[in-house]
């Protein structure tokens, strides 16, 4: 589903010339749950963004269900934001003023869903995402920290992407709350075989994923499937 | 996205902080509230010169002696005081023009008058009895002139209601009394009923004396008069009657060229014009004036909106990176301006009209508010909305998502 041949990245900032990634190639199928996994200033963020049609790379290709992404505009790019791609960030990004349910169906506004149809769906992915039914009327800042996170979940599930994208979910999570978030991620590709990419520079939060896909230096340094991997040692 | 989306997210930014939103839209409310009021002020002293302009009399045309001129924009440079109009002028009109109903042969001058100790300026007329028709005068106690004093040249005066109280004391009697211009006394007989209006040639402060008298014992001269007021028919033959009475005084005045005219004729139609030109200038300058705070409010409007988009940089960075497009950005973000401006221009004309009311009641000016000024202004404020939210709302459409999500 994914196909990603060769991407380099380089940013330019005055005369010097940063690689942030020099050629990665790697393929995702529907249903894996894969976890990029690399040192900060490897160039995890930025593969998450080309990824995540937040950005375009300077050369190579990625192709998203047969679409080439990589040299798209700005509104295209939005686009396939808006109906391909699930972010849940490690800020969480909510709108604090706003309720569970409508920070849930904020992604449905900018798809043009019909109203009848947002809450509908909104309910359906705060269930998905383990959400109490009795605190979807509550302000999100009336939340606690892995509440918070679930709603971003749910948030990112509820235009039916083709994949969710989580950049550091645990991040700002204690461990225990942590484990939880990352149970439903797993729950979620397991039970409603959703294509879910883990961004996270934690090999314990990694090891939730089926596939560890290894960074250094914008370069991959290991792809493997853990299951394999144990059979190895 | 649906308009009732745009409307549900501004709603919840504005009101997310009230004290700033309603500080910003107090810039736009007094701005329209001030515009509304001073306008309104302008077009009400237009309506009531030309209500006073009225007053002077119906279907009117004045004959002036002196060179002609366009109408306002050139000073007679003393030629008021021409000897060119002459009683002969005025019988003339009257038997060779057609379609009027009144001529009134009149002197006019300004002198200090005299009574009981107290004295007053003012202007004394010297008119006929057609006067009264021609000018709209009515009589609240006594007489006018009429035909017997013009004939006997007898010593009498009607007063304006002004004027008597200057003299007498507010409403005293004053019937029967005496008053002297220039040392020679002159018995009351009449006053005038109040006219209204004020300043502009106000028609209560006035003498009327008989024109003969006048003439004899005030200028010593009886050959000529400073001016002919003649009333038509009605409106519509008024240009004709214009014309007519051009036509008859060029010929007896032996002038072929008319630009060479010894005399101007002017009908009520060009003195309203005229005067209405002037307070038009008044009211734009009123305008424009509040205008200015219009303008300031609006730079206030975007003041706050950018201070928004860079409080709002996370959030603008999130509804991208979950496909907001740039238009839908710029629209919530230019809705939100619009919506100060419109909201804050409703409570503007709101107040305006309420400071333009009280202004009237409490006597202080005649206000007018008319419905133009009210689309007019409401439009400005929506304008300004668009005009100013425009940038702050292009910077948060254009932001990088990767860079606002960044964004501490």
């Amino acid at each position: 589903m994914i196909e990603i041949k060769n991407i380099k990245k380089t940013y330019q900032t005055g005369y010097t010339e940063t690689h942030a990634l020099r050629g990665i190639s790697f393929n995702i199928k529907t249903g894996e749950f894969v976890a990029i996994m690399g040192p900060s200033g490897s160039g995890k963020s930025t593969l998450m963004h080309i990824i995540g049609a937040l950005d375009t790379p300077t050369s190579g290709s990625y192709t998203l269900d047969g679409k080439d992404v990589s040299k798209l505009s700005d509104d295209e790019l939005a686009e396939i934001r808006c109906n391909r791609i699930g972010f849940v960030f490690q800020s969480f990004n909510l709108l604090p003023r706003a309720t569970v349910l409508r920070n849930v169906t904020l992604p449905l506004i900018y798809a043009n869903k019909r109203e009848g149809e947002r809450e509908m769906l909104a309910i359906k992915a705060l269930e998905s995402a383990g959400m109490d039914k009795d605190r979807f009327h509550h302000r999100s800042n009336q939340l606690s920290g892995g509440q918070i996170q679930r709603v971003a979940i749910a948030r990112a599930l509820v235009n039916d992407p083709a994949i969710i994208l989580a950049d550091e979910p645990t991040g700002n999570l204690d461990t225990q709350t942590g484990n939880i978030v990352l149970d439903t991620f797993q729950k979620l590709n397991k039970e409603l075989k959703r294509t879910i990419i883990l961004i996270t520079h934690e090999k314990e939060v990694a090891e939730y994923a089926d596939r560890i896909i290894h960074i250094r230096d914008g370069l991959i340094v290991e792809d493997g499937n853990k299951h394999k991997k144990e059979l190895y040692k | 996205m649906t308009t009732t989306d745009i409307i549900h997210e501004t709603i919840s930014a504005l009101t997310a902080n009230k004290v700033r939103t309603s500080l910003t839209m107090l810039g736009i409310v007094i701005g329209i509230s001030s515009v509304i009021t001073m306008v309104s002020i302008g077009q009400g002293a237009q309506s009531s010169i030309a209500q006073s302009i009225e007053a002077i009399g119906s279907n009117l045309i004045l004959i002036n002696p002196g060179a002609q001129r366009a109408s306002g924009y050139q000073v007679s440079a003393g030629r008021g005081s021409s000897h060119t109009l002459t009683p002969a002028d005025a019988t003339a009109i009257e038997e060779n023009v057609s379609n009027i109903q009144a001529v009134s042969p009149e002197i006019s001058g300004r002198y200090q008058i005299t009574a009981k100790g107290t004295n007053t300026n003012t202007q004394i007329v010297g008119a006929t009895p057609s006067y009264a028709t021609v000018h709209n005068i009515q009589i609240d106690e006594g007489v006018f002139i009429s035909d017997q004093d013009i004939r006997n040249r007898t010593k009498v005066a009607v007063l304006g209601p002004t004027t008597r109280d200057d003299l007498f004391g507010i409403d005293a009697e004053a019937m029967g009394q005496v008053i002297r211009i220039k040392g020679i006394q002159f018995k009351i007989i009449g006053i005038t009923k109040s006219k209204g209006g004020g300043g502009f040639g106000n028609q209560d402060d006035m003498v009327y004396t008989p024109l003969p008298s006048s003439q004899m014992f005030l200028l010593g001269d009886s050959s000529y008069l400073t001016s002919i007021a003649i009333s038509a028919i009605d409106s519509s033959t008024m240009t004709n009657v214009q014309n007519d009475v051009t036509t008859l005084l060029l010929e007896r005045h032996r002038i072929g060229d008319p630009t060479q005219a010894d005399f101007n004729i002017m009908n009520q139609a060009d003195i309203v014009s005229a005067a209405s030109s002037v307070t038009g200038t008044f009211t734009i300058l009123l305008g424009a004036v509040a205008g200015i705070s219009l303008l300031v409010g609006g730079i206030g409007i975007m003041n706050m909106m950018l201070t928004t988009v860079t409080e709002r940089t996370k959030e603008i960075g999130l509804r991208k990176a979950i496909g907001a497009k740039r238009r839908d950005i710029n629209i919530q973000f230019l809705s939100e301006a619009v919506a100060l401006t419109i909201f804050g221009g409703m409570i503007g004309i709101i107040l305006g009209w309420t400071a333009a009311y009280i202004i009237t009641k409490l006597g202080v000016l005649q206000t007018s508010v008319s419905l133009s000024s009210i689309l007019l202004s409401f439009g400005v404020s929506a304008a300004i909305g668009i005009i100013f939210g425009y940038y702050p709302a292009r910077r948060a459409s254009k932001l990088n998502p990767i860079e606002a999500l960044r964004y501490e």
